[in-house]
């Protein structure tokens, strides 16, 4: 930042004989990304982080932009990617939601047994996404109608609905009846319809989130709660919708994952919370509500996805893995903090 | 060491200043406490006896200005160096431990801070015990704290100053919570203090309580002393040698003290506000027009305010005076549907009117601009724009789908009307000043095209050239055809704004003064003296 803030005054000396029509013209689009950049600081180191594994990956290890591999890869990804739209809604409003994975098996088992009656998809889908809204509308209304803290709400609705899914089902596997897998496409066009679908959702959301009345009350309510009741409006309300909206993309995000195998894991959806929460945090929405975006967000979850591909890659032990993600979610969460202690000063 | 017939000065403070920011809370303000006085601190809020009081407890350090304690001047004073040096405050909400007893109140005090010792539970029992009878406090020491009343809480509080070896007390409004009963045993320990020669400091805003115990009175006002005087006491027989203190105080504090050396009730009011109102404040040149606001036996049980009937006319500036926790606040808060009122009625232009949500207010046509600006008034992490426009969404874009260009063209009329001084419509609100956010905070709710604008401390923390804006600015809507109810406390501000004056206390209205009163009177009914 520092060296940002003296270059201008550097080349003003330097080109003080300099014709100031065209220094004037480079100055402010110099300005522009100075200031585009120190706005949105966090997003940007994000996505400089990521270019700079994808180029040194293109360098060190080009197998990795194997077509089928990669492909895989964001096929992997795109559920994951939808949830976290959601829950960095959600997370931006100050609030946080840890049964994400628990909904996740409920809402797979339960798309998978409607397959197996011979339900078609068309109507398993809405029905998934339905059945997440509901589950989502159960910690929105403990946590905007009762005020209590949505992580304890959520602790409890995720140990509930993961136990009470073992209880039913025996951790029995759902079979699925053919013609379900890859919604009857082949493996490539399923695989990059949900890609497809992932990265559609993404940019609708993101573009919600800033042109929508809607997605500036997200923001106002997670900023100051009370700040945004004295403007008029409804916080208990806007965070009950954001975690309605979580729901819902849950269970699109399971039916995304359901079509990708022939049976449905009873497990699905473990460490899910985890995964998703730390994409997002990575990805520059603060903890403490009112800030970041999901173009972030998507840097932020790309980031973590190519840790392990980019391991395996270049040779290095796969154990790794979760150490490395564990430094960039600290680094994530210092920078945060710093931020923040400069701006208080 | 000054020594006056057995009363030594304790604690003297010379020319003490202290700024934030722009505002000048102390300017240069004279104290002294001997042993063996009450020494009473009167002001309006905000006249700098918090800041006083934070100097001498070592939480605030004085720009300028020289602290001397019992004869030896003290540079660094901090709370540990303050409380070494005997300096102990009890503040109107006892700070105690609710879940632990009496004895371990008292000991967490008084005994070393190391981890890793034993407790000795029987000598702890035993001298929270003699503490509590030395002054006359029948409490067990086994008692949980969470058990006591208020005033027990105190003379816990106390016990713990006296534990400490305190030679200099100081209460901020100890009574303000008290029953008549609670409040005369209080004053019966602290006439035990006095007579065992500490000196004590006493805030209070009841004058009878001045006159009580009292053997000074110092005066502040807009951060500077305007006299120590004696106080002709009503009450018990003093046991501080008056007499010779007044012999003493002569030379010492100049003439002032020699030609009046007692005072009555309203000489101190006079005290309290005497000024002329200067000439800064733009004339009212509105002629009142209809009746927006119209209250009737208004009340409000969960926050005190109880009947309060009202009207405010188009045109006009009503302001709204009292002390601290008068109830204005609170009535806003129920006039804009934060809690909602419970008893009377509401009309707002001629309709009766419930108002059950800030979003129901909104929708009335009442706009609120609230007092703690740095919380609730601007969000820091939005941009101005963001924040301009939150409370008119619907209006702005009909569609939910928000215009950037209208967003921006408004953001940018406001910036260049109210005069607000920003980088532009994209700077955060945490990147402006208290005057500018204060400005923002205003314009969001003349965004909404309100009725009835209700100010609360519309200049607080407000450097002196933006306050004149601000008050440039709130003449300029009444005589668009406002309706606004200010609240200040700020009383200058009150007298040469408003149109008529409401002053109110206890949570009712107990005045309705005409805009050209007094000072004093406006004092007056504020404190509750009878005129």
């Amino acid at each position: 930042m520092l060296n940002e803030i003296r270059e201008p005054q550097c080349a003003q000396q330097a080109g003080a004989s300099a014709s100031d029509s065209g220094t004037r013209t480079s100055l402010g689009f110099r300005n522009f990304v100075v200031g585009f950049s120190h706005r949105h600081f966090r997003e940007v180191s994000v996505a400089a982080a990521l270019l700079v594994l994808l180029a040194a990956l293109a360098i060190f290890a080009p197998a990795f932009y194997q077509p089928q591999p990669l492909l895989s890869l964001l096929t992997r990804e795109a559920p994951t990617l939808v949830v976290a739209c959601g829950m960095a809604l959600v997370i931006i409003s100050r609030q946080i939601d840890i049964s994400v994975g628990s909904q996740f098996a409920v809402c797979s088992v339960s798309a998978g047994l409607l397959a197996a009656l011979n339900w078609p998809l068309a109507l398993v889908l809405p029905a998934s996404i339905a059945l997440g809204a509901a589950l989502g509308a159960i910690n929105g209304a403990l946590v905007a109608g009762l005020r209590l803290p949505s992580i304890v709400v959520t602790l409890a609705t995720m140990v509930t609905w993961r136990e009470a899914l073992r209880w039913l089902r025996q951790g029995e596997f759902v079979n699925l009846p053919d013609g379900a897998q890859w919604f009857g496409l082949s493996q490539v066009t399923g695989q990059i319809t949900l890609i497809v679908v992932a990265l559609t959702l993404l940019v609708a959301l993101a573009l919600a989130m800033k042109h929508l009345a809607a997605g500036r009350f997200v923001y106002a309510v997670g900023s100051d709660a009370e700040a945004a009741r004295l403007a008029g409006i409804r916080p208990q309300l806007t965070t009950f919708f954001a975690f309605v909206l979580l729901g819902a993309l849950v269970g699109l995000a399971a039916m995304m994952n359901v079509v990708q195998s022939p049976q449905v894991d009873p497990k699905s959806g473990t460490g899910l919370e985890l995964k998703v929460i730390a994409a997002v945090v990575v990805g520059g929405v603060a903890i403490s509500g009112g800030r970041g975006n999901l173009w972030g967000v998507f840097a932020g979850l790309l980031l973590l996805a190519c840790i392990s591909p980019a391991l395996t890659h270049l040779r290095v032990e796969a154990y790794w893995e979760k150490a490395i993600q564990g430094a960039i979610i600290l680094l994530a969460v210092v920078a945060d903090g710093l931020r923040s202690r400069k701006e208080r000063h | 060491m000054a020594r006056i017939g057995g009363l030594k000065i304790l604690l003297q403070l010379s020319s003490v200043t202290k700024s934030f920011g722009a505002v000048r809370a102390l300017k240069g303000v004279s104290f002294d406490l001997r042993g063996g006085e009450v020494h009473a601190l009167l002001g309006e809020n905000g006249a700098g006896k918090s800041t006083l009081i934070k100097i001498v407890t070592g939480a605030h350090r004085p720009d300028g200005g020289s602290i001397e304690i019992a004869g030896q001047p003290v540079r660094h004073l901090t709370p540990s160096t303050a409380h070494k040096l005997g300096i102990a405050c009890i503040y109107q909400q006892p700070a105690l431990f609710p879940d632990l007893t009496v004895a371990e109140n008292i000991a967490l005090r008084l005994e070393p801070a190391t981890a890793a010792r034993k407790v000795n539970w029987r000598e702890r029992r035993a001298r929270a015990a003699e503490l509590l009878q030395r002054i006359g406090a029948d409490l067990s020491p086994e008692a949980e704290v969470r058990s006591l009343s208020m005033p027990e809480q105190q003379l816990v509080e106390i016990a713990c100053a006296l534990g400490a070896g305190a030679r200099i007390v100081i209460m901020d409004e100890p009574t303000a919570s008290l029953t008549q009963k609670e409040q005369q045993l209080l004053f019966d320990v602290v006439r035990g203090l006095r007579a065992g020669g500490v000196g004590i400091i006493y805030i209070s805003h009841r004058l009878d309580e001045i006159f009580q115990l009292a053997d000074r009175v110092t005066v502040l006002r807009d951060g500077e002393s305007v006299g120590t005087q004696l106080v002709r006491r009503t009450g018990v027989a003093p046991v501080s040698n008056q007499t010779e203190l007044a012999a003493h105080a002569g030379p010492e504090n100049g003439d002032r003290r020699d030609a009046c050396p007692t005072l009555t009730e309203s000489e101190l009011i006079k005290l309290m506000v005497g000024r002329e109102v200067s000439h800064i404040y733009p004339p009212s040149e509105a002629e009142p027009g209809e009746v927006v606001l119209w209250l009737k036996n208004l009340g409000c049980a969960a926050s005190g305010v109880k009947n309060v009937s009202l009207a405010v006319r188009a045109g006009e500036v009503l302001g709204l005076a009292g002390l601290v926790g008068a109830g204005r606040t609170e009535l806003a808060r129920v006039l804009f549907g934060i809690t909602p009122a419970d008893a009377g009625e509401i009309q707002l232009n001629g309709k009766r009117v419930t108002i059950r949500s800030p979003r129901e207010a909104v929708a009335q046509g009442i706009a609120y601009v609230p007092e703690d600006r740095r919380r609730h008034g601007v969000i820091l992490e939005l941009p101005i724009a963001h924040n301009l426009t939150l409370a008119i969404h619907r209006r702005l874009f009909p569609g939910a789908w928000l215009r950037f260009g209208a967003e921006r063209q408004m953001a940018l009329e406001f910036i260049h009307d109210l005069d607000v001084k920003a980088s532009g419509p994209e700077a955060p609100g945490a990147s402006l000043s208290g005057g500018n956010q204060q400005k923002t905070s205003l314009a969001r709710w003349l965004a909404t095209k309100p009725r009835l604008l209700i100010l609360d401390e519309p200049t607080q923390g407000v450097d002196v050239g933006a306050k004149s804006e601000i008050h440039r600015i709130i003449r300029r809507l009444a005589r668009e055809g406002l309706a606004v109810l200010m609240i200040s406390s700020d009383l200058p501000e009150i007298l040469g704004m408003s149109d008529r004056i409401g002053v109110m206390r206890g949570g009712t209205l107990v005045a309705m003064l005409p805009g050209r009163s007094a000072a004093h009177e406006v004092m007056a009914a504020a404190l509750g003296q009878a005129r």
